[in-house]
This record gives structure tokens, C-alpha cells and sequence, in this order.
């Protein structure tokens, strides 16, 4: 039932979209070579009741990246932005 | 045969110049329009309409809305067939089929009642000590004799032949219920400026005031808005239309039923999904019954549904009628049947009575005794008397209808469905919804405002609020007032009878006050575990009429009160909903797309089995080359192996890369590394998730500098672009390169076998395909009939193999080309049955190997990355439990034994071995190899018992075959690649 306003395409129903996980995990470089950091980023999540930043795909629209705030109680959308940060 | 005898000569809201033929378990019958089918069945004298769930006791209509227990039918026949539809609650329709539900062999002889006998074995906690507990054996001596007993009715199993939709709908304010609170905030919120959508699930927009009389001030008022309504051009009405749930982002879900069996074209029902900015819910309130000893017998029935019944639908259900209350509404109704010439007494549960309606009552000759409950009822089929306790002590008198009202409980379903908890209010004895969130607004009954005039009022001032959240604020002119005179509030506390015989909570559940204190007495007494535990509120009406009867006889037993007890959670749908309905015109072939290939007509016409991989369609096998499947794959390898075979890949994944950074970022994706890839040149590449996981392979070929063709396995197409595009959004947006799906504008096919050059060099004369001008790995881009053509040289097969790109819409054509060329060489098309067993003898990995579960190392591809790192997936790949000495590895594995076959999904074991559990590993794929002469396949294999040469026991326990097997080395067939190079 979630519509999330794409920033290139407008408001748009959640079938249109692939969801992406946790947004707010910083992803370690390419050739970081700490497990420690990878088995974090893999697997780690805080899974909190409230406001969630999440990466969400435009697939059958613009195909880009967005990152969603999502209030995982009611799934109010507070923000929606590019994911790419130029884009914005 | 009785004919409309119940009918009153005039009144109601029926059109008697349209009669209705509808017929009920074999019988023909007439009612008119503007009936319901439990209106025309009362009208023709039929109180018995069914059998209860678990005792099959005779019922008979209790209720006049979809609140109703009891009048359960199967609507329909054949592949129209639905079960369960309160017949109060269904529009009568010309040529309407009802059946009862859940007698046998018929409704007035029913050989099951005798279960009435085995009664202690279907007391509450049965269900759930016959499965969860010591005795769940007991189950399988049970299961028989329970699942013809208890039950409801039973679904169709032809194909249903009607149309259902899903629609999408959008107002600024939707409000909920067509009664005098959602009339009244109608027009207040649409003359304040809304866009309003009014959903009301009668056919008739009036909610209770189509109870009260057909030509009084109710009746004129009502007509009045209504006409108000139509003239307003922001106003849609939705009658027919049940909301059964409300989700996030305001979104409601509605059901519009059309039940009229001769409406050709429209669809049966829709699945709306309304999004509104703000909703009121005017859904109005439930009476409660009363519990007594036998209160189940047909002929007791709600106090408001008799007086529908007579007001709206010209039906006098009783001539000899008992009207039991708690409270002050219920002498309207016995006012009003009184006055049609009814028989009436009332027994007030309160010793002081209400003056005003008392002196009323009894100018009509109603005999009211005070302080009097009903103890017990006399009756099987039919209500014959009653039995009274109160202060005049014990006495009986005969009746043939028992009305009752223990008092009201607001809808407070929907409302509950996003979690809002419904909050007791002592002064009406019930429960109203708690604090609605922003944007939500009540009225009505619903929210504890019984009077009409307040109703109305409160719908007003909900419209004006709705109106603006909305962020609009014009006037709205006052509603025309009517006051009905009702108290305000109008609530006393049923007195709990003395139950002697089965006095019934939930008549649907067949749940008694006896259940419930069995349960209490056994700890489950917490309303959740009780409704648990006794399947209490769990039938297809959720508890709309028992939820408060069973709450209080808990906290009685409890010694609590109520708001102590709590009350249960209520979640959608409100009312049942058919399957058919949300998935609408998904169904068959539209459930999900069919993607054909450019060559698609082509295999059809020319005798391909076509087979759905994915939503893709693939030829399977060719005919021409085999009667079945077995028979052909094997044909198409050895014409692949000695000559030459045409295969269509056009499914496969093409991704354009291009820019300055691309082959950086190639290096990044892949395990093994593109940068040092010269121009013109292909490469085979694994990719890794993120936690070192085998993801997907595929060849890329570098087209120039910057600019890369890459391919992904059919199945991986979507999921390998959505990555790409990840990666380069998020995790490394400075590196210069973007990715196009490019896989619908390439038709694509591979010309494999030893002839497959001579069939190139024909097919394009002026071409240099040599094998210095296009070796193995290598690419040359040329032009056919105008169009461009890419061909590279890569085999699956383990033969020499050029795979041809080219323009989609040319697709079929350069293959009827090559076809027509190389058939002096013996190129003819293959299946995919045949391009997996190819593969499978030269031991190339596909899908069944690359199944989410496995490393490079896993599948013998560790080398490739073995000097490398910085690309996704290093570093969790070479977690220690990837490399536990018994980590299932991959094998080849020959058949031991003369004249038997291996199979794909065995279990594989070593000698000594129990066979049991999952085994040391298991076949993942198979084929017959002609090369070999026996059956092959691979398998992935605990890798300390791996040691080439050694034995295994493949069992298949779906045929109960075990089989020898020779662990081997993966590639069967040309180990050192002398096909595919020269
Ligand atoms: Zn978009």
C-alpha cells in the first residue's frame, strides 16, 4: 500500500519499486580487507521500530537508486532522495 | 407451497410490481425487489436456514446484516459456487441458487445432530488438545468423523467463469457507512469542498433508519439527503461496497459485490483500493443478544432485525412474540409490531422501567413484566415457549418469536485494524475506539452517539474536521434535523442468566458459557487464549454479535470487570472475501507475463516443444529429432557433437557498459579481472555477493576502450543490473560508467559443433571467420542484409561455438538463413534439454550448482581469483567455514551400474553409511552421455570423502532407487579443450 514520490518520476505505487535494505550502513571500500567490517555491513542491522532510511529502486520507472525514510511503525515516508548523491 | 404468507399487505421498502424467482435447497420461491434473501425466506415462512457448526443444531435467521451467524448459504452453482453468504446480507436476485450449508441428508433431518450425543468430545480445548497435546494421535481416528461434521459450506472446485477487477480509487475524504452519521458528513464534508467517496455496504443507503417506518419522518429525511447528494457533483456513492480493511497511507480496502446472476458483462466483484486524505468512520453499532439456556433456537433473533424485517422489508416474522431487553430501544420495536397486530410482551431485565415507552407499550396492549429474564426456551425446530426467572418467580408462555437486545457494541473493527485499541466507556456499557490518529474522524453510533439527531450531528462536524485536514475550508450549511427521541446513551448490564441446558455464546463457533468457564477453569483466561482456545470470534464473522457476551462471562468468572478483561484484537477483513476478487484479472495466462524470443513463431511452427523458464518460453526439444524428451535431447547432442546444432539464447541477460571507468568497475564485479581484456576480446566471469556467495556468470566482451558487452544467465538478467546499478548509485558513484539493459534488443543465437565454422563461412561469404581472424574468445562485428551483427566465438557446449547477435526484429530471419546454409553441414535447431546435457558432460556450472549456497572454491573455480583482491564478495569468501574439510564440493559422477540411471535431487551416501537424513551431499544435475554411453552428472560432495575414483550410493527416495556411483573428474569430455580451440 506504501506510494513513495520518486524524485524523477513523482508519486508512484510500491510495485514499481525493489526495496534495498538499510541505507544508513556505510559500505566498506572496495578493497577494504577487515571481515570485521564486511561481516558488519553483511550482516548487522538494528532493525528499529520508528524512522528507517532505506535504499529503494525506481525498477520499472527511472531505475534509479533512492534513499527512503520510512517510518517502519506506519510506514509514513518523511524523505525520499537520489541515492547518487550528484543526482539530488 | 407457501407464497410470500409472512407478507404484509402493505409498507416497506420492496418494489411489488417486480417480483423475484430465486430458489432455496430444490425449492422455487418469490420475493420482490428491494428484498434480501434472508427477507424473502422470512416472507415465505422459512425460519429454519441451517445447521450450526460443530453440533449441528437447527438455526434460524438472527440477525438482518452481515453480522449474521447463523443463515450461512452456498450461493450458486458449479464454478460460481460461494460458500458462507449471510442471506441477510445478499441483494435477491432473479434466478438467484442458495443452498443451506452443513446438514446432510437434508436441513430438516439432519442424521449428524445426533452429535449433540458426542458432545463432550467437541467441548472447547478439543481441537487443541487433539493436536497439540499427548493424545494428537487421537487425530487420525477423529479426522474422518470431525471433517464431515464440522464444518461450513464448501467451496466450488470448477473454474469460476465470472469477471472480477481491481480498481484503483482516490478521494479526499471516504467515510465509511450510508446511515444518518455517514449521510450527514457526506454532505457536510462535500459542501465544505471534498472530493468524498461514501461507501455503505447495503444495497439501500440508510443504515438504521431503513428500520424504522417506510413513510414516517426517518423515511422523508432520508430521501431528502439523499437527493441532496445526488446533486452534488464531488459526491460518490458506493452502495454494495464492504470495507474490509484499512492499511497504511489511508488506504481502504473495499469489496463491490454484484450478485445479480442475469447482469451480463459486469464484473461479479471489484477489489477497490481507495486512498483517501482523511476518513470518518460512521459504521454504526451491533446489537448484542442475550445468553440463556437454548438461545439458539430458530425464532430467536435480534430485537433491531425483527423491527427491519417489519419496517423495511414488510415481514411480520411472529404473530406471538417476545420481545427480552436490557434497555430502552427494544419497546420501539415491540411499539411497532404491536401496532401491525402482533401478540407482544416485553421482559425487562430492570425493575424500573422506562415511563414514557412503558405507557406507550401498553395503550398497545403489550404485557410488560419487569425484573424478568428468560431462563430457558422450549422448541427444536421453532421457538414454541418460554420459560421466565425473575421476581414473580418461575413461569412460562408460549411464543413463536423471541426478540432480544442486550444492548449495542459500536463497529469498532476497521478502526482496530491499524491498532488502535478500542476503549470501554462505562455510561453505554461498551466498547468505542480509542484515540484515532490525525486524519481519522468518527461518528455516529460507532462512536458511542446512539441518537439519530446526534448521529447526525456528530456526522456533521466530522465532515466539516475531515474537510479541513484536507486543507480546504468553505461552509457548510446545517443539516435538516430529525429526532427520533432516543436516549442518548442507553445502556444496562445483562444479567447472567442460570444456564441449565447449552446456552450459546458464539453461535457460529458453537462456543457456550460452558466452553468458557471450561477454559477459564483450565488457566486460558486471557481474552486472546480463550478466543484461542475455544475458536470463540474465529468463524467467518469474526464475533460480531458474541465478542461482548463472551468478554463479560469472562470477567464474571475472573471477578474483574471488563476494561479489565480487555478485549480481543480484530484484524481484516471485516467480512469474508473471495480470493477471485483481489486477484481480479491476474489469473490463468495473465497471472504473469510470457516473454517470447524474436525466433518464438519460428520453434512453434517448426515442431519445438516449447517449455516456460522463468516467465521466458524455450524450445524444449525439436519433434523432428525425437517422439519424447529423452529421445530427442540425446539426438540433439550427437548432432551437436558430430556436426553442427542452432540453439536460441536470445533469453540471456545483455548489459551495454560503457565509460572511461568501466573496465575498473569490471574489475570491481567480477572475481577474476577485465582490465588487462583486450579490445575484441571475450572473457568468462563470476560474479560474488557481497558475502562471498557464487551470484551469477556470464561472458563479457570488450567492444572498445571504454565500451563492454556483458551477458548474464536468463535467470540472473534483472537482479545483475539492479546490482550493477547499486553499485555505481551507491557504493562508488565516482567511478565514470553507466549500464544499459540491452537483452530485449539483441536476438541471440549459438551456432556450436565441429561443422559450425564451415556453416559461418557460408552463411556471411565475405567474412573472415578463420581462426586467426576469429579465434576462440574472440569478437568481430560485421553487418547482414543492412543490419549490424555481432559474433563471438564462445562454447557452453565444450564444442567449437560462435554466438550471433543481431538486431531483434532480424532475429528470425538470420536464423532461417543459417538454417538454410548449413544444412548441407547437418545444422539443425536444438532445445534446451539438450544445451543443459551438453554442458553437463563438458562440467560447466549452471543454475542447480549456482544455488545461492555456493563459493568459487565450492564449484572448483577458486583459481580464477586467486592472485586478486578489492572485488565484491573477497573478503567474506574466505570465511573459515567455507573451508571446513567436509564443505560439500564439486564432483562428477559416472554410473556404476550397468542398465541404471542416476537422477538429479539424490541423496548421496558412502559405503557404511546409515541411510538417513540429508547425506554427505547430493546429484545436481544429470544427463545421459552418448559419448560415455551411460548416465553422468554433477554433484556437490562433503569434500573428505571426494577422492576421485572412490564409490558413493545415490538414493532417491520418491522411487526408492539406490544406485552405485564413480566419483570423477567434473569435465567428462575433452579435458584439455581441444574442441573449442583451432
Ligand atoms: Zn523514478
Amino acid at each position: 500500500m506504501l506510494r513513495i514520490e520518486c524524485p524523477c518520476c513523482g508519486l508512484r505505487d510500491h510495485d514499481e519499486f525493489r526495496y534495498g535494505g538499510d541505507a544508513s550502513i556505510t559500505r566498506p571500500g572496495h578493497d577494504d580487507p577487515d571481515p570485521e567490517a564486511w561481516y558488519r555491513y553483511v550482516y548487522v542491522r538494528k532493525n528499529p521500530p520508528g524512522p528507517h532510511r532505506e535504499f529503494w529502486q525506481h525498477v520499472t520507472g527511472c531505475r534509479q537508486w533512492l534513499v527512503v525514510e520510512r517510518d517502519t511503525r506506519d510506514h509514513a515516508i518523511a524523505s525520499v532522495g537520489f541515492a547518487r548523491k550528484t543526482r539530488a | 407451497m407457501n407464497s410470500n404468507d409472512r407478507r404484509l399487505p402493505a409498507g416497506g421498502r420492496i418494489d411489488r410490481m417486480r417480483p423475484i424467482g430465486f430458489s432455496f435447497d430444490g425449492r422455487t420461491l418469490n420475493g420482490y425487489q428491494g428484498d434480501t434473501l434472508a427477507s424473502a425466506l422470512l416472507a415465505n415462512g422459512i425460519t429454519l436456514t441451517g445447521r450450526s457448526f460443530k453440533y449441528h443444531r437447527p438455526r434460524g435467521t438472527f440477525s438482518a446484516g452481515p453480522e449474521e451467524p447463523n443463515a450461512l448459504v452456498t450461493l450458486g452453482t458449479g464454478g460460481r459456487r460461494e460458500p458462507n453468504l449471510p442471506a441477510t446480507a445478499l441483494e435477491l436476485a432473479q434466478g438467484m441458487i442458495a443452498e443451506s450449508q452443513n446438514r446432510w441428508p437434508s436441513l430438516g433431518f439432519d442424521l449428524q445432530s445426533v452429535n449433540g450425543l458426542f458432545a463432550p468430545f467437541l467441548s472447547a480445548g478439543f481441537y487443541y488438545k487433539t493436536f497439540m497435546g499427548p493424545t494428537r494421535r487421537a487425530w487420525m481416528f477423529y479426522e474422518h468423523f470431525i471433517r464431515r461434521a464440522a464444518g461450513l459450506g464448501r467451496a466450488g472446485t470448477e473454474r469460476d467463469p465470472d469477471r472480477y477487477e481491481v480498481r484503483h480509487a482516490f478521494a479526499d475524504v471516504a467515510i465509511v457507512g450510508g446511515g444518518p452519521a455517514g449521510l450527514s458528513a457526506a454532505r457536510a464534508a462535500a459542501y465544505a469542498g471534498s472530493d468524498v467517496a461514501l461507501i455503505e455496504q447495503d444495497f439501500l443507503l440508510g443504515g438504521q433508519l431503513l428500520s424504522e417506518r417506510s413513510d414516517g419522518e426517518a423515511a422523508a429525511w432520508l430521501k431528502a439527503i439523499e437527493t441532496e447528494l445526488a446533486g452534488l457533483p464531488n459526491v460518490t456513492v458506493r452502495r454494495r461496497t464492504m470495507a474490509f480493511g484499512i492499511y497504511d497511507g489511508n488506504t481502504l480496502a473495499l469489496i463491490e459485490r454484484n450478485d445479480d446472476p442475469v447482469v451480463q458483462g459486469a464484473a461479479r466483484q471489484v477489489f477497490i483500493m481507495l486512498r483517501a486524505r482523511a476518513v470518518i468512520f460512521a459504521a454504526g453499532a451491533i446489537e448484542r443478544p442475550l445468553v440463556f439456556s437454548n438461545n439458539d433456537r430458530p425464532g430467536v433473533m435480534l430485537t433491531s432485525a425483527a423491527r427491519t424485517y417489519f419496517n423495511r422489508f414488510a415481514v411480520l416474522p411472529g404473530e406471538n412474540i417476545l420481545v427480552a431487553t436490557t434497555n430502552d430501544g427494544a419497546y420501539r420495536a415491540a411499539i411497532d409490531l404491536a401496532a401491525a397486530g402482533a401478540r407482544v410482551t416485553i421482559a425487562d431485565q430492570r425493575s424500573i422501567l422506562p415511563a414514557g415507552l412503558a405507557e406507550e407499550a401498553r395503550r398497545l396492549n403489550i404485557a410488560i413484566r419487569s425484573g424478568t429474564q428468560i431462563a430457558d426456551l422450549r422448541g427444536g425446530h421453532a421457538v414454541k415457549a418460554a420459560k421466565f426467572a425473575g421476581p414473580g418467580g418461575n413461569s412460562e408462555i408460549a411464543c413463536d418469536l423471541v426478540c432480544v437486545s442486550g444492548g449495542w457494541s459500536p463497529t469498532v473493527h476497521l478502526t482496530s485494524h491499524l491498532g488502535v485499541r478500542p476503549v470501554y466507556r462505562d455510561d453505554m456499557d461498551g466498547f468505542v475506539p480509542g484515540g484515532l490518529p490525525a486524519g481519522h474522524f468518527g461518528a455516529g453510533s460507532m462512536m458511542g452517539r446512539f441518537s439519530t439527531a446526534d448521529a447526525i450531528d456528530s456526522g456533521h462536524r466530522a465532515g466539516i474536521e475531515a474537510t479541513a485536514f484536507c486543507g480546504k475550508s468553505a461552509a457548510a450549511p446545517a443539516p435538516a434535523r430529525l429526532d427520533l427521541g432516543e436516549a442518548a446513551t442507553d445502556a444496562f448490564r445483562a444479567i447472567p442468566s442460570i444456564v441449565r441446558g447449552k446456552a450459546f455464546v458464539d453461535f457460529q463457533m458453537d462456543v457456550t458459557t460452558k466452553d468458557i468457564e471450561l477454559a477459564h477453569r483450565e488457566g486460558y483466561e486471557s481474552v486472546e487464549h480463550l478466543k484461542r482456545y475455544t475458536t470463540l470470534g474465529m468463524g467467518t464473522e469474526q464475533g460480531k454479535t458474541s465478542n461482548f457476551a463472551a468478554l463479560s462471562a469472562m470477567a464474571a468468572l475472573r471477578q474483574e470487570t471488563i476494561p479489565q478483561t480487555g478485549t480481543t484484537t480484530f484484524r481484516p477483513p471485516y467480512a469474508p472475501v473471495a480470493i477471485g476478487a483481489l486477484a481480479g484479472r491476474s489469473v490463468g495466462r495473465h497471472f504473469k507475463p510470457i516473454r517470447r524470443t524474436p525466433m518464438h513463431d519460428w520453434h512453434v511452427a517448426n515442431g519445438a516443444d516449447m517449455l516456460e523458464v522463468g516467465l521466458w518460453m524455450r524450445p524444449y526439444f525439436y519433434r523432428v529429432a525425437g517422439r519424447d524428451v529423452n529421445e530427442a535431447y540425446v539426438a540433439e547432442m550427437r548432432m551437436v557433437r558430430g556436426a553442427a546444432g542452432l540453439m536460441d539464447i536470445s533469453t540471456l541477460g545483455k548489459i551495454d557498459v560503457q565509460g572511461p571507468d568501466a573496465a575498473i568497475f569490471l574489475d570491481r564485479v567480477y572475481a577474476n579481472g577485465f582490465a588487462k581484456l583486450p579490445v575484441g576480446r571475450a572473457r568468462y566471469g563470476v560474479m560474488l555477493r557481497d558475502d562471498g556467495i557464487v551470484f551469477d556468470d556470464g561472458t563479457t566482451t570488450r567492444l572498445s576502450e571504454n565500451r563492454f558487452f556483458m551477458t548474464t544467465s536468463t535467470a540472473k538478467a534483472a537482479d545483475v543490473l539492479s546490482r550493477l546499478e547499486f553499485l555505481l548509485d551507491t557504493a562508488w558513484p565516482e567511478l565514470r560508467v553507466a549500464v544499459t539493459s540491452v537483452s530485449d534488443e539483441w536476438a541471440t543465437m549459438s551456432v556450436a559443433g565441429p561443422k559450425s565454422r564451415d556453416v559461418l563461412a557460408a552463411a556471411f561469404p565475405g567474412l573472415d571467420v578463420s581462426n586467426e581472424a576469429l579465434p576462440h574468445m574472440g569478437f568481430i562485428e560485421t553487418e547482414f542484409a543492412g543490419r549490424a551483427l555481432r559474433i563471438i566465438r564462445l562454447s557452453y557446449s565444450g564444442e567449437r561455438a560462435y554466438e550471433i547477435y543481431v538486431g531483434a526484429t532480424a532475429g528470425e530471419k538470420v536464423w532461417r538463413h543459417l538454417l538454410e546454409v548449413g544444412a548441407a553441414f547437418g545444422l539443425r535447431p536444438y532445445g534446451v534439454e539438450a544445451l543443459g546435457a551438453l554442458r553437463v558432460e563438458k562440467g560447466h556450472v549452471a543454475g542447480p550448482e549456482i544455488d545461492g549456497r555456493t563459493t568459487l572454491d565450492d564449484l572448483g573455480l577458486g583459481r580464477m581469483a586467486a592472485k586478486r583482491t578489492g572485488f565484491v564478495g573477497d573478503v567474506l569468501r574466505r570465511r573459515p567455514a567455507f573451508q571446513a574439510p567436509n564443505r560439500q564440493r564439486l564432483v562428477g559422477l559416472e554410473c556404476a551400474e550397468e542398465g541404471k540411471r542416476l537422477r538429479g535431487g539424490a541423496i548421496l551416501f558412502i559405503p557404511g553409511d546409515t541411510v538417513a537424513g540429508h547425506g554427505r551431499g547430493r546429484i545436481t544435475s544429470v544427463t545421459f552421455s552418448p559419448e560415455l554411453g551411460r548416465y553422468v552428472g554433477l554433484a556437490l560432495l562433503a569434500a573428505d570423502v571426494a577422492a576421485e575414483g572412490s564409490e558413493v550410493f545415490a538414493t532417491y527416495p520418491m522411487k526408492a532407487e539406490t544406485v552405485r556411483a564413480r566419483i570423477v573428474s567434473p569435465v567428462f569430455l575433452d579435458p584439455k579443450g581441444e574442441r573449442l580451440h583451432g
